[in-house]
């Protein structure tokens, strides 16, 4: 009795993990599907499920209909900036809170965690009219600048994570002549690669999928980020479905590489950030 | 004091410490505390961009109540959206994770595959289930019918839109399952194990341990989502344009709108305001109820 019970509970587990994780691959192996058909095949009823005739012309199309490999070259300007911003800022911010005794630190300490509370929409049409002053609209400044002025979510996870690196290190370099910025260079930092790599891929992640900063900011075809490049396939008259979702998989596909080849550094992130309120 | 043990007296520390946090300071001053004013003031103008602003006073605010179906409107779509959203994605977050937490084969391989839609961007997850919605040559729908099932509308019908948006916004799930599953292996075995010996079955574990155990990681996260689910902006903007008969056009779409489409900047940023404040509220009742269910350890 006790023994059925047990094998039916281990049953209906693997069987919830197995759709479960059926539910979370199939609509990414159907855009790998579309994105090798023709539209003609893609509107055939009853569904072919899988193309018969193999159209890989889609992916050259996505790169003769609109710039597309423009659009993959800006993204990467964009992202490097916003990763070497990110890391400088954020590494010097979270030494400042954890390891400097001073007045006022705790105070904006909350300030910046404070800010992970804001919607993010709301400053959106300010900081448009401030791009719009500064008269950097249409440029990659409004996308770039804001990340070398830290993270709330990457001053959090670093502070909790300096907080685990023993003071005696500073301390033993203070005695040898070395200063704050040099501490931070040749002490902190490499002991701190590892979470530096996980802000590094957050910090990609967040600006590889970034879709309102562009839209907002970038009017020129020729300036667009793959976010809103894609939606330049999209038209009322005519949208070419299987160069689309050609683009979209090529959209992802960095994403899906950088996700396999640094897992555990997405996972300690998530859990880093996620756990403490 | 480590600082004058470290030859530094207290005032260069101080220094080096704002000096050090500078970015931080400027960038809440910059991209924080002067948007949110510039916003308050502007809500409080008639404004195009072009021309001079003018000062209207609480106009705009009132004008948003009472002359503005369309904002009642998107408000309530948003509402929907969030009320609908946010519990199904704790509880099969929550779900999710108690089930990988269980001694399953190919645990890594789960999380895997749990964690990748949360990888893909907004943009193309609209795209790719704007397809899969099609309510002719969607997959959805196929399957649907060869299982003898009737064909659902989806995205194009007015009720079934915003179910829709909800049934695409728990396919990523899975980082808070991932967050969730990490909150579970940090509680401790013996308080399990204690549970099992004085006879208790799985659900008082449940109750009693794990729901309480992770009752803060819960809150958090679920303040976080709620947060992100009442900005819902790119989903419809992609998919639906708000539509059919904006039943799903959502708030931030209509501030988007009103700034850049119609070039209101006075309502739109009023419009800011009120979802910012709606956002507080909406926090702030979820914080103060939560004393009754959320644990913290080291008070009673």
């Amino acid at each position: 009795m006790m023994r059925t019970r047990r094998t039916g509970a281990v049953v209906l587990t693997y069987l919830c993990l197995v759709s479960g994780a059926i539910c979370c691959l199939i609509p990414l192996l159907w855009l790998v599907r579309s994105s090798l058909m023709s539209t003609e095949d893609m509107f055939k009823l009853p569904l072919i499920f899988f193309p018969k005739k193999i159209r890989f012309q889609n992916y050259a199309e996505v790169f003769t209909m609109v710039p597309f490999a423009k659009f993959y070259a800006n993204t990467i300007f964009v992202v490097t900036f916003n990763i070497l911003g990110a890391l400088i800022s954020n590494l010097m911010i979270a030494y400042g809170l954890t390891r400097i005794e001073f007045k006022g630190r705790k105070l904006m300490f909350s300030l910046s965690i404070g800010t992970l509370m804001l919607p993010a929409y709301v400053q959106l049409i300010p900081l448009f009219i401030e791009w719009n002053w500064f008269g950097k609209i249409n440029t990659f400044f409004p996308l770039i600048v804001p990340a070398f002025f830290g993270n709330a979510f990457f001053i959090f996870m670093l502070c909790q994570f300096l907080r685990t690196i023993p003071r005696d290190f500073d301390e033993a370099a203070f005695m040898d002549g070395a200063n704050y910025p040099l501490i931070i260079v040749k002490i902190i930092f490499p002991l701190a690669k590892p979470a530096m790599a996980v802000v590094a891929i957050f910090q990609f992640m967040f600006t590889w999928n970034d879709f309102m900063g562009p839209l907002l900011f970038l009017n020129d075809r020729e300036k667009f980020t793959l976010a809103i490049g894609i939606r330049t396939f999209i038209s009322t008259y005519y949208t070419p479905w299987g160069v689309l979702m050609a683009a979209a998989t090529l959209t992802i596909l960095p994403l899906i590489v950088l996700f396999f080849s640094a897992q555990k550094f997405f996972i300690s992130g998530l859990t880093l950030g996620g756990i403490k309120g | 004091m480590t600082g004058a043990k470290m030859g530094f007296n207290t005032k260069r520390q101080t220094l080096w410490g704002w000096i050090l946090i500078s970015p931080l300071c400027l960038g809440l001053t910059l991209w924080v505390a002067f948007p949110m004013g510039l916003s308050l003031w502007t809500s409080l103008t008639e404004w195009d961009m072009l021309s001079k602003a003018e000062f209207v006073g609480l106009k705009n605010y009132i004008t948003i109540f009472t002359e503005d179906e369309l904002f009642l409107k998107s408000v309530r779509n948003t509402l929907y959206f969030t009320v609908l959203s946010v519990p199904l994605q704790m509880i099969i977050a929550l779900g999710g994770a108690l089930l990988l937490n269980t001694q399953v084969r190919g645990k890594r391989a789960f999380r895997t595959i749990f964690y990748l839609p949360s990888l893909i961007p907004i943009v193309v997850s609209s795209v790719m289930w704007l397809w899969l919605f099609n309510s002719q040559y969607g997959l959805i729908n196929y399957l649907l019918h060869s299982v003898g099932l009737n064909r659902v509308q989806w995205i194009d019908s007015r009720h079934m839109v915003i179910p829709s948006l909800t049934i695409m916004n728990i396919w990523n799930v899975g980082n808070i399952i991932i967050i969730f599953l990490a909150g579970l292996q940090g509680i401790p075995k013996d308080l399990l194990e204690a549970v099992e010996i004085d006879g208790g079955r799985y659900w008082h574990k449940f109750r009693f341990v794990i729901i309480p155990l992770l009752s803060p990681i819960i809150l958090y996260n679920m303040i976080v989502n709620m947060i992100k689910c009442l900005q819902l902006f790119v989903e419809p903007y992609i998919m639906t344009g708000g539509g059919p008969v904006n039943s799903s056009f959502s708030f931030v779409l209509h501030i988007y709108n009103n700034a850049f489409k119609y070039g209101k900047m006075g309502v739109a940023n009023a419009m800011a305001w009120v979802l910012f404040i709606l956002t507080l509220l909406i926090s702030l009742v979820i914080f103060k109820t939560s004393c009754h269910w959320t644990y913290y350890e080291g008070d009673r």
